[in-house]
């Protein structure tokens, strides 16, 4: 018990996180307000960003661009750039789906001129 | 819905600002491979000043419709990138391996960084395009009245 | 780990969120969950990520935002309940043991920069080291996405073309 607090503590990061991991989801699923939906899907997406960044930080290295040609290359002084690939093209389709549910959204409102999650279904009785 | 700004400040600022907004992005794509940027920074910043240049001026006149006639070029992005590809296949490597493009007088690393210029700006490109086009999809008026032009 | 200014970063990042998610003005949400991918910007790059940085910068902040306040500007920008209802028994059920075994899990992480951990050795120094040698490109990340992971970043450039082709799709129509 006394191992798993000192884990946690140590690692900030990963309780930031569950945190906005999970409040993200819980808003995604029970928010009446459509609008609302989407904005915790994206603080979802965000987080998960933000675990893999985290892991792929080391302590003392710097940026992942080369500093200088001559000499050998170490790879402990820079930042691991694998998961900055992984989450760079990540970033980039979340924008593009989040243009898509928002057209999605805005097709909706056209046909039945409410953003409300309870009044939509009721008028689609 | 969007017409043409009224203040006279917006609409000088926006005419010199957008130029220098499109050298910045043009910089961003070229120096991708030396400083933080590439491929996806400069799209962003392209298509956003395309999306001023609607915003402020209005679809209606000569900037703003330049900037929406741009969306007709949707997919030419996509073409650049898949076609750098297929540039490879035809020099005889495998599909996007650079180092396989027929230039005379490049070496192997320069051939891949030729390739990665050339797929980054197809991807700027893109990213640009469709910046603009979701801006025009969700500015059309609902129930029809007006149009953005 | 010990600057306190992470601890600030990361309680602003926990703050604009909930921010955004709590206010009824829907606007004012866009705007807070813009202030939100700033923020967030600001953490990547504290943690060495500076093209996810800008990335993130122009895209969270910028184009995100736009795209809710276009949105906005043409639906109801008030979030009104119709009525007060109870949250599903379900979700409030099933997230907290999912949180208590994610917390539980952390046991088996790797120390925060720790630069043997897993995920740092095999592939990755491999990439760090040939970078310049086989593209003559020093930007780590750019070489990656695009020559040695080139497959990656054409589906996704499909995946955005066909993004906003489906928005056109949705939302365009002929004037009556």
């Amino acid at each position: 018990m006394v191992e798993l607090l000192e884990a946690v503590i140590k690692r900030p990061n990963f309780v930031a996180f569950v945190a906005l991991f999970l409040w993200g989801l819980y808003i995604a699923i029970t928010h009446h307000n459509l609008v609302k939906k989407l904005i915790g899907l994206y603080i979802v997406q965000t987080s998960v960003i933000f675990f893999f960044v985290t892991f792929a930080a080391k302590q003392g290295a710097t940026v992942p661009i080369l500093l200088s040609n001559d000499g050998k290359i170490e790879a402990r002084a820079y930042t691991n750039p694998l998961p900055h690939a992984l989450t760079l093209t990540a970033i980039v389709v979340q924008v593009a789906t989040l243009g898509v549910s928002v057209a999605v959204v805005a097709g909706i409102y056209r046909n039945y001129d409410s953003l409300d999650e309870a009044e939509i279904l009721k008028k689609l009785e | 819905m969007i017409g043409a700004h009224d203040s006279v400040i917006v609409l000088t600022i926006s005419r010199m600002l957008i130029p220098l907004i499109q050298l910045y992005a043009i910089y961003i794509l070229f120096f991708g491979q030396y400083s933080p940027g590439g491929g996806f920074a400069a799209g962003v910043i392209f298509g956003a000043s395309l999306i001023l240049a609607i915003l402020v001026f209005g679809p209606e006149t000569h900037a703003g419709a330049v900037a929406t006639k741009v969306v007709a070029g949707d997919g030419l992005g996509l073409l650049v990138y898949a076609g750098v590809g297929g540039l490879c296949l035809i020099g005889g490597g495998e599909y996007l391996n650079y180092a396989a493009l027929e230039l005379p007088g490049l070496s192997e690393p320069a051939r891949r960084s030729l390739g990665i210029l050339l797929t980054q700006i197809g991807v700027g490109l893109d990213i640009a395009v469709t910046a603009v086009s979701i801006v025009l999809s969700l500015s059309f008026i609902p129930h029809g009245e007006g149009s953005h032009g | 780990m010990t600057n306190w200014f992470e601890l600030v970063l990361l309680a602003l990042v926990l703050i604009t969120a909930g921010g955004a998610i709590l206010v009824k003005d829907l606007i004012s949400a866009a705007f807070i969950l813009g202030s939100y991918s700033f923020f967030l910007a600001l953490v990547w790059a504290w943690l060495g990520a500076v093209d996810l940085a800008f990335v993130e910068a122009l895209v969270g902040a910028g184009l995100a935002t736009v795209f809710f306040l276009l949105l906005l500007f043409q639906t109801a920008p008030k979030d009104k309940p119709i009525r007060r209802t109870r949250p599903p028994l379900a979700a409030l059920l099933s997230l907290p043991p999912l949180g208590l075994l994610l917390i539980y899990a952390a046991t088996d992480l790797p120390a925060f920069g720790d630069p043997s951990s897993p995920a740092s050795t095999h592939v990755s120094p491999v990439y760090i080291e040939n970078s310049m040698k086989d593209t003559l490109t020093p930007n780590f990340v750019t070489s990656i996405i695009m020559d040695y992971r080139g497959f990656d970043t054409l589906i996704e450039t499909a995946v955005i073309f066909t993004a906003g082709i489906v928005c056109a799709a949705v939302l365009w129509r002929k004037e009556a």
